[in-house]
């Protein structure tokens, strides 16, 4: 009998350590919640986008735990100022990752933090959905396994709006160029510029001037446009830059004189109010409008829209919905991944694997991941600006919505490159048009 | 260039000079006297901005002309009440002491009031064009241009260079001001409050950088790091010139804006070097800056 209870001493305390392993196994198994790295910026002239980027990410992440989490898991965010920039922005990553244990990070605006930060996550293989940031070269230069862009590049971007300037404006013989002195404002106006002189060689370009970035005026740049009549202004300048760009220049009737193209304006419509006048070209950088002609009637949609203007006081911009592109595809990813693990809670390599290939709808049409370099595929909306009852700003009218697909450079090439190969029939795609209000 | 282009460039070099000589004379006037190198001029600038526009938004409905006198209560508010704040309670406790501290502490003030500043107005653009649009344009080999930025704005800066030249050479403040700038230790021994001269000149300083930010606001966007970009830049203005000189800030500042206004026509590319460029060639060949006087040293 003496033995039968050493025995059952013995059982029981294997049985209580092999318990106390089995714990914290099956706590890991499903974890007490889902934790989420974002960085944006909260500082500086682009917090006009990480501050509304922010907003979002609190309400959708609040929207997801009152339906139950992920998976039945609640998500947390932690969040990094990229303003902060260069080596801060880089300790702060690898603490998310490292002494917070994040499952997953979205990282980021700036197409410079990203290039820090996808390296970065690689190394560190964590799985990061670049949720804003604009920059081709990144995932044309290098496959990665744990980075994917939850959104369009700005190839597809540019495109969109120089196909609907040829297809509204096709007589124009003259353009000038209106770029912020960095990356995207040189970029853009590259891959603006190639396409153009493959699409309609014959347009010369009368001016190319890129101020400073942050540049309080514009008057100079004004008056040589003024003396230089250019048909086209084109420019992808945003926030404070691009308010008091367009602001001198309507002051002064230059608005008037040109036909202005705000290749990335959908973010600055609102703020702008009546000082933007008809006829100016807008782009959204994405099927980016909070009244979309195709989810104007959706209740997910308009719900949304006016959650946010309660939270926020303005109607949501592009990085809003690209923010809520980034939960949905992190959503999906998680769903797809449990149920390629038979209902379990995946590991993280599993959740990275589900990712490739997964669809996933935020606020606009469907966006895929493509396999081969992970870009995201995502429709393009570009309008005119047009006055309409009801609103104190001008609202987006003659609406194109160009198929991802057809734009988007195809995987393996590098943007220029392919946009090399373009001819002027390019421009004469199909493309559905909308009207405000219909 | 042809005389069109060639008048077209003045005048807008002579606009942008007005505002950068507004900011770039208070903070030469600062070191002149205070012999520090004050870096929350910048937000000074901003925040004279952000009150101006904000007092202007409040003001358009009751009449959009009181917007002008709205542009003028903002500087004077930012210039005492900030200014004083900032000279009383922070730098009247390290004259004297190394230049690296001082530098420190003005720097401090810097990211404070550009937090503060986020805090107060937010992180969206600001926009307060009243007293802009209540002036007609005026067109010039037709090209339009707004009466407020090529009549206006140089009209202040010629008052106020001329205004700042006769306080200090005609008023008896002016004197004392100047007195405690060339020897404090006589002039404290003749019974002049030192002080308060400091206090009083800080002050002007910071209403002069208000000024020139309540003069942009309705030119341009609000944004948060507005205070950055122009305090660079009247640093680059006051060093050519030399630290202290007023008409020597004025002249530079009108060479820096016509500079880069024909550049912007000529070589576009080279916009954003021209200021610096000036700077590091003047600096090369005179580093007292092009009006500074070459200073004795005492052994």
């Amino acid at each position: 009998m003496k033995r039968t209870g050493k025995t059952l001493k013995l059982l029981a305390g294997v049985s209580l350590l092999l318990g106390a392993l089995g714990g914290p196994a099956t706590a890991q198994d499903k974890p007490k919640e889902l934790k989420i790295g974002i960085t944006t910026f909260l500082s500086g002239p682009a917090a006009v986008f990480g501050e509304p980027g922010k907003a979002a990410a609190e309400m959708i992440a609040a929207d997801i735990n009152k339906k139950g989490g992920i998976g039945g898991v609640p998500v947390a965010l932690s969040f990094v100022d990229e303003g902060a920039g260069g080596e801060a922005l880089v300790s702060n990553y690898r603490r998310l990752v490292q002494d917070e244990k994040v499952d997953a990070t979205f990282a980021s605006i700036s197409s410079g933090s990203c290039n820090q930060l996808v390296p970065l996550a690689e190394d560190l293989k964590m799985m990061n959905f670049m949720w804003d940031c604009g920059a081709a070269s990144i995932l044309e230069a290098k496959k990665y396994r744990y980075s994917f862009r939850t959104q369009a590049n700005a190839t597809p971007e540019m495109l969109a709006v120089l196909i609907y300037l040829l297809k509204t404006k096709p007589d124009f013989k003259t353009i000038a160029v209106v770029n912020q002195d960095y990356a995207w404002g040189r970029e853009s106006w590259e891959i603006f510029s190639t396409a153009l002189k493959q699409m309609k060689p014959d347009v010369q370009v009368v001016a190319e001037l890129f101020p400073k970035f942050g540049a309080p005026d514009y008057s100079t740049e004004i008056s040589r446009l003024m003396a230089l009549r250019p048909d086209v202004v084109f420019t992808t300048s945003w926030g404070g830059d691009l308010d008091t760009l367009v602001r001198q220049a309507g002051q002064r009737g230059l608005l008037k004189q040109s036909t202005f193209v705000l290749a990335i304006g959908e973010s600055s419509v609102q703020r702008l109010g009546k000082d933007l006048p008809e006829g100016l070209i807008i782009g959204a950088r994405g099927d980016h409008w909070f009244m979309h002609p195709e989810k104007k009637n959706d209740a997910a949609f308009k719900d949304f829209n006016e959650a946010f203007k309660a939270k926020t006081g303005s109607m949501p911009i592009y990085p809003v919905y690209h923010m809520a592109q980034a939960f949905a595809a992190l959503q999906g990813a998680y769903d797809k991944a449990i149920k390629a693990n038979g209902g379990k809670w995946p590991t993280r390599e599993q959740v990275v694997d589900a990712a490739p290939n997964l669809e996933f709808v935020g606020f606009g049409r469907p966006v895929k991941l493509r396999a081969e370099d992970n870009q995201g595929l995502e429709a393009q909306l570009v309008g005119v600006t047009k006055k309409a009852d009801g609103f104190n700003h001008m609202v987006l009218d003659n609406m194109m919505i160009f198929d991802a697909a057809k734009i988007t450079t195809p995987a393996g090439q590098k943007s220029v490159e392919w946009l090399k190969t373009l001819k002027p029939d390019f421009a004469k795609m199909d493309v559905p048009v909308f009207q405000h209000g219909k | 260039m042809n005389s069109t282009l060639f008048v077209l460039a003045s005048l807008d070099g002579l606009s942008y000079a007005a505002l950068v000589f507004l900011v770039s004379v208070g903070l030469s006037l600062i070191f002149g006297v205070l012999r520090i190198v004050n870096v929350a001029h910048g937000s000074l600038y901003a925040f004279g901005a952000y009150l101006a526009a904000s007092l202007s938004l409040l003001v358009t409905p009751i009449s959009p002309w009181l917007t002008y006198p709205a542009l003028l209560v903002a500087s004077l508010v930012i210039g005492i009440v900030a200014g004083g704040l900032i000279e009383r309670l922070l730098l009247s406790r390290v004259y004297g002491r190394e230049e690296v501290l001082q530098l420190l502490i003005t720097f401090a003030v810097f990211m404070i009031m550009d937090n503060l500043q986020r805090m107060i107005w937010g992180v969206q653009p600001i926009y307060a064009a009243e007293p802009l649009k209540l002036l007609p344009n005026v067109s010039i080999f037709g090209v339009s241009y707004t009466s407020y930025q090529v009549i206006v704005l140089p009209a202040v800066a010629v008052l106020a260079l001329f205004g700042l030249r006769y306080f200090l050479r005609r008023t008896l403040m002016g004197s004392v001001i100047l007195a405690v700038t060339e020897d404090r230790e006589a002039a404290t021994a003749i019974g002049i409050n030192a002080q308060k001269v400091y206090l009083i000149t800080f002050i002007i300083g910071a209403t002069l950088a208000a000024l020139g930010g309540a003069l942009a606001s309705p030119t341009t966007s609000l944004v948060p790091g507005m205070g950055t970009e122009m305090i660079v830049l009247s640093f680059a203005v006051a060093a050519t010139a030399g630290l202290g000189q007023i008409e020597g800030t004025a002249i530079t500042a009108l060479a820096i804006g016509m500079a880069r206004a024909f550049v912007i026509y000529l070589q576009p590319e080279f916009e954003v070097l021209v200021p610096y460029l000036i700077m590091v060639a003047v600096l090369l060949v005179r580093p007292e800056g092009l009006f500074g006087a070459t200073k004795l040293r005492k052994i």
